[in-house]
């Protein structure tokens, strides 16, 4: 990809907790994300997908600049983050718009809808009341909220939870922001509206040329939603590779648990997330040495999958697996 | 705010609200009518004034608007006073510097019941030659009755109730009864009518003047009646309520705000200083209030300020600090304070534009209803002999009736005021704040 395509690139990530106990005595470390390497074209969606506490969320909100990586760093815009920076760290955050997944959770209940809208460009410094007015309507407008002055005094228990999510999302694009990172933006709402939803930031994505993060359990949605996918298993991502390359011809051991072609009775599920056979998640305090999966890998290579960390290869460009299985491959490929 | 305000039309539709605003207004209007009616140094100047000031009002008298659920109308206070009334002293000269001062008073009287007591006060203004003063009491049947013959000092009181001389003229009656007594009837009765005092004095100088004050007591006084030291109670009770509000105001803001602002800081930073709070909490759950405040107002001061102050210290750590941090934690951890964070808004705004909204909810209510707990606690201690030493409060009435026998007497009214404004307090700010918290907290609604 060449570099002025590029919005985000991000080397190396780690972000990983504290944990003490009684408050004094630190006992260790979560590393919930540890070791991400991924880049993220203007205007391009991606799917963030892995199972349930691989650290997608951690991931999303060090994007955000909500966690301070504990190392590596972010690079957006050509500009190496500067986490210590706080005017840098605002100018950045205002570029970069959340999506939470709990729509309700997600608005402060005490506040009506121009309200919400009007503190992230209160706090960053829009400060003609009549611009904030017309960019509030704007944005209500671009979510389909409309008419806009029926929901201006709103508040979040009288709307629906789509028109929730809507809201959410019209406060996510109000900064005029070039990347949104939606965190599941659709698992907790009534299946009827979550296409609807997905349809509203694909729009946006494209009327604004905005990039989007899209992190999910769903893959069903993915197939339409993104252009390429990012599978994370243990804090790491694992694969990466164009959608349907992804879908139809995943290569790493744990995507293809993940798609594993059972027939399913129910064809709702036909590419859902599957629990991955055999054992649990890796813990991620003493995660596995050598490559996260292995003590479930069906394809284990004994002696240097439980040694060595596997690196990411590029099978075909575009397409990235960190998998001991086709270092030879790769090894030949590029003799 | 736009939803406190729509909160607040909910309230109104709660009849148990407006009653307890109700109560709260009354309360208000009572304290704000004591203070413009009479300053505090006057309140408390008066309330510990012993009968030189209280002169005119009879001793342990009933509330006078009892008369209006009496068959039997008993009397209320009558005074007679030369320097109030400009036409009831005559001056005579006779000569030689000799003059005749001549006062009379006409009583009328239709009560059915007889006076409590009977005094005579007199002020003379002379150089050398004291005065003399010579009283009769006339009937309306015409009977005319000595009072006796006296020489007179600057200021002399004269308690008729209390001459044996002229209760043995009485028929050994005393003078309330014997004066206003029918003769012909075989129990004593009231004859109504209008009675004459008259008192003739003589004064020996040219400077020389005499004023006379009658005051025949009745049995009731006032709103609330008198106590033991013919003080006025409602000034107590009046006083005592802008002292209550105050006093349950301030502790109750400072109980409050400084719970709230503490498991703030704990929630926020959590680690040890969570924990300390957390432990200090607990171990001031155990401490005994009424024993530390009853052994600071012994042995050290017993000013309502210190009190307040000490209810204030006691209370930051109770029990509250659990509430609002669990609450703090919750709201801490909820993704819009998140959300605030991802557009950037800073710690204090999100303490107080994102976190405290959601606690007045709780916090608003508990308040009011801490309110009254304020002011049973200061009643309580003053119960306990532990009141301000200067202030007239409720509880002090209360002390001062409980230890001057007041139920065992037979003066209700004593308790029974102060009694029910503490009720009613309690009663207006719980029923005010009980609703508060069920339209602000709507899943308590219908528990
Ligand atoms: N603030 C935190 N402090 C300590 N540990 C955390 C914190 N946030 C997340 N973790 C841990 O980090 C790991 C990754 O969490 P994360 O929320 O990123 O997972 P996730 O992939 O988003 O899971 P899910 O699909 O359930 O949302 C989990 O083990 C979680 O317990
Ligand atoms: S590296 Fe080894 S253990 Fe890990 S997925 Fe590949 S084959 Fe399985
Ligand atoms: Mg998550």
């Amino acid at each position: 990809m060449s570099d002025n395509s590029v919005l985000l690139r991000v080397e190396d990530l780690h972000t990983w907790f504290e944990l003490r106990r009684f408050g004094f005595f630190r006992i260790g470390h979560v590393r919930a994300v540890d070791g991400v390497n991924c880049v993220l074209g203007r205007g391009e969606a991606v799917a963030v997908v892995g199972e349930s506490g691989c650290g997608k969320s951690t991931l999303a909100r060090t994007i955000l600049g909500l966690y301070t990586p504990t190392k590596g760093r972010i690079v957006f815009d050509g500009k190496v983050l500067d986490t210590k920076d706080d005017k840098a760290m605002q100018a950045y955050r205002a570029q970069v718009g959340y999506v939470q997944q709990d729509p309700f959770g997600a608005l402060p209940p005490f506040m009506d809808v121009r309200r919400i809208l009007d503190e992230p460009l209160v706090i960053n410094g829009v400060k003609d009341p009549k611009e904030r007015d017309a960019r509030i309507r704007q944005a209500l407008e671009d979510v389909r909220l409309t008419p806009v002055d029926d929901f201006l005094g709103k508040f979040p228990h009288q709307l629906s939870g789509g028109q929730q999510q809507r809201l959410v999302i019209a406060r996510a694009i109000i900064l005029k922001p070039k990347l949104i990172v939606a965190d599941e933006p659709v698992s907790m709402l009534d299946a009827s509206v979550r296409v609807e939803i997905l349809q509203l930031l694909r729009r946006l994505q494209e009327a604004y040329g905005i990039s989007i993060i899209y992190i999910t359990h769903d893959l069903s949605t993915v197939r339409f939603f993104s252009e390429r996918i990012f599978v994370m298993y243990g804090a790491k991502i694992i694969e990466q590779a164009k959608t349907r390359d992804l879908l139809d011809n995943p290569q790493h051991p744990y995507t293809r648990a993940l798609l594993n072609a059972i027939p399913d009775p129910d064809p709702d599920n036909a590419h859902r997330f599957r629990e991955v056979p055999g054992g649990e998640p890796p813990s991620l305090m003493n995660p596995p040495s050598g490559c996260r999966f292995h003590p479930r890998c069906p394809a284990i290579i004994r002696g240097k999958c439980d040694a060595q960390i596997p690196p990411d290869l590029e099978l075909e460009p575009a397409h990235k697996v960190a998998c001991w299985l086709y270092a030879d491959n790769v090894q030949r490929e590029s003799a | 705010m736009n939803w406190m305000r729509t909160n607040l039309k909910l309230l109104t539709s709660y009849p148990s609200a407006l009653a307890g605003l109700v109560v709260i207004l009354a309360l208000v209007i009572m304290a704000v009518y004591a203070m413009v009616s009479m300053p505090l140094s006057e309140a408390i100047n008066l309330w510990r004034a012993g009968e030189g000031i209280w002169q005119d009002t009879p001793r342990n008298a009933a509330p006078a608007w009892l008369n209006v659920f009496r068959r039997e109308k008993l009397p209320v206070t009558q005074v007679y006073d030369t320097t109030q009334m400009p036409g009831s002293k005559t001056v005579e000269s006779l000569g030689g510097g000799l003059k005749e001062i001549r006062v009379v008073f006409p009583v009328e009287y239709a009560y059915d019941g007889f006076p409590q007591e009977i005094s005579v006060f007199t002020t003379a203004q002379f150089e050398q030659a004291r005065p003399n003063l010579t009283m009769y009491w006339l009937t309306p049947d015409g009977r005319e009755i000595p009072l006796g013959n006296e020489t007179l000092r600057a200021s002399e009181s004269f308690r008729l109730s209390q001459d044996t001389r002229l209760s043995r003229r009485l028929r050994n009656q005393p003078a309330e009864i014997g004066l206003f007594a029918d003769p012909g009837a075989p129990s004593p009765t009231v004859l109504k009518g209008t009675y004459q005092f008259v008192a003739e004095g003589i004064v020996f100088e040219d400077a020389a003047d005499i004023d006379v004050k009658l005051v025949v007591y009745g049995q009731l006084h006032g709103l609330a009646g008198t106590d033991h030291r013919r003080r006025d109670i409602m000034v107590a009770l009046l006083w005592g309520t802008p002292i209550a509000l105050a006093m349950g105001f301030v502790a109750a803001v400072g109980a409050t705000v400084s719970t709230m602002l503490i498991a703030a800081v704990g929630a926020w930073y959590g680690g040890w200083v969570d924990e300390l709070i957390q432990r200090i909490t607990e171990v001031h759950l155990i401490l005994p209030i009424l024993p530390i405040l009853i052994m600071v107002g012994t042995l050290y001061n017993r000013s309502l300020v210190v009190i307040m102050g000490l209810f204030v210290l006691l209370s930051v750590f109770s029990g509250g600090i659990k509430t609002y941090r669990a609450l703090f934690l919750q709201i801490k951890e909820a993704p819009y304070i998140e959300g605030a964070r991802s557009y950037s808004a800073s710690n204090m705004r999100i303490v107080f534009r994102y976190m405290v909204p959601r606690v007045l909810p709780v916090l608003i209510p508990q308040f009011v209803t801490l309110i009254p707990s304020f002011v049973f606690l200061e009643a309580t201690l003053a119960v306990l002999g532990l009141g301000d030493p200067l202030l007239p409060t409720w509880g002090k009435v209360l002390w001062e009736a409980e230890t001057n026998g007041a139920l065992f007497n037979g003066h209700y009214y004593w308790v029974l005021a102060p009694s029910v404004l503490l009720l009613v307090t309690g009663l207006g700010f719980s029923m005010l704040g009980f609703t508060l918290d069920r339209v602000f907290n709507p899943r308590l609604r219908g528990l």
